[in-house]
């Protein structure tokens, strides 16, 4: 059950500023999206994980396109997230496919990066759209990384096909000023503060 | 007058497959946007220069943008294609002088030559607004593989004062084309059209 890909687009955002001060350096914001065969559509299958392995190296395909596409340093990158359009001939229960290899892949190639991916999912049409929450890459509760970018494919997903999405972001909100736990002030230890 | 660029985003498409068939050399597209404010939001301006310079400073900026993402030399662009969506505040002639006048030029450096006339489409939106970019081969307006449109939007733009410009270029025509016409094969580019 080899991953058939039909189509891939990257996105990035350079963020100069939202009215306020702009920083030195201007926020970058990714994401990649992979259009994909759901190899399940059309019918009810009760064994999923083994394409979980089939997507494993996949993941990290990605995720390294997607570093690239921010260009090309792992350490930049401080905030992730991850997504899933299932299309219509599918079920909600295969997007849950993405969070191992989306999650393990970036966290591996982010320097062992510590907190959970943070994720949504849903069942859409083409052209459907999600949001992709993003936090910070080391620690959950760090405030000026929550985040979200708005991704979708214009045609995708058809119903019998996937749209997986991992997200990148250099830092948290480009005027971040709400408080809470600082990126500097984290001891990095247990992925949540 | 200079543009105020409060972003820039950029999106590349590779398709290695429609209709169950590989498609390789995979069919590649890429848009860049800036989201700008506009000068002349909520109030009537006759005189419109300041967006025509905005025009030619986006038309270099976005045209080698859009060509350094798709990573190939100019010469290999096959087709380009320009929109700019405005926000409340603004009218439609904004996007006219922003896009006509003086925005081909360095677009047409950008991608080396580019005989035929750059497509465009042009309107009002508000946040999240989607534009189709008309896309055209460069040198030859009628090879009927290469007219295409590609979707792109800024998920939080443009907002009331600001404009949304859009430039779009490939290095091939749609994935499987097939239906007739002139081809690049057949293109002379001296003309604009065959």
């Amino acid at each position: 059950m080899a991953v058939e890909v039909r189509k891939l687009q990257t996105t990035v955002e350079e963020v100069f500023h939202e009215g306020g001060p702009p920083p030195a350096a201007p926020l970058l914001v990714g994401a990649v999206a992979a259009v994909i065969a759901n190899p399940f559509a059309g019918r009810y299958v009760e064994t999923l994980q083994p394409f979980m392995e089939e997507l494993k190296p996949f993941g990290l395909e990605l995720s390294q396109c997607l570093i690239a596409a921010l260009g090309g340093d792992a350490r930049r990158i401080s905030g992730f997230g991850k997504a899933a359009i299932v299309g219509g001939a599918g079920e909600l229960e295969h997007g849950a496919l993405w969070h191992v290899p989306g999650g393990y892949a970036m966290r591996e190639l982010l320097g062992d990066a510590k907190a959970i991916v943070p994720s949504a999912k849903k069942v859409g049409g083409p052209g459907a759209r999600v949001d992709v929450p993003i936090t910070h890459i080391n620690a959950s509760y760090v405030r000026g990384h929550f985040n979200a970018l708005e991704v979708g494919v214009p045609g995708a997903p058809q119903a019998d096909e996937l749209v997986l999405i991992l997200a990148m972001t250099t830092g948290g909100r480009i005027h971040d000023r709400m408080g809470g736990l600082r990126a500097e002030d984290i001891t990095g230890e247990d992925g949540l503060r | 007058m200079r543009a105020k660029i409060r972003k820039i985003v950029v999106i590349v498409e590779d398709t290695m497959e429609e209709m169950g068939r590989e498609i390789s050399p995979p069919t590649r597209r890429a848009a860049a946007l800036a989201v700008i404010a506009n000068p002349f939001a909520d109030r009537y301006q006759e005189n419109l220069e300041g967006l025509m310079q905005i025009g030619e400073e986006l038309g270099e900026l976005l045209g080698d943008k859009a060509v350094a993402a798709l990573d190939v030399d100019p010469s290999v662009i096959e087709s380009y294609g320009k929109a700019a969506i405005v926000g409340e505040g603004g009218e439609l002639e904004h996007a006219a002088a922003i896009l006509h006048p003086r925005m081909g030029k360095p677009l047409r450096q950008a991608v080396q030559k580019g005989a035929a006339l750059v497509p465009s489409s042009k309107k009002m939106g508000g946040i999240g607004t989607a534009i189709d970019v008309p896309l055209g081969h460069k040198d030859a307006a009628y090879v009927r593989s290469h007219f295409d449109g590609m979707e792109v939007r800024v998920p939080d733009a443009p907002r009331r004062g600001e404009i949304v410009v859009a430039i779009a270029v490939t290095d091939s025509g749609r994935p499987l084309p097939r239906v007739g016409g002139l081809t690049t094969a057949e293109v002379k580019g001296e003309d604009g059209l065959r």
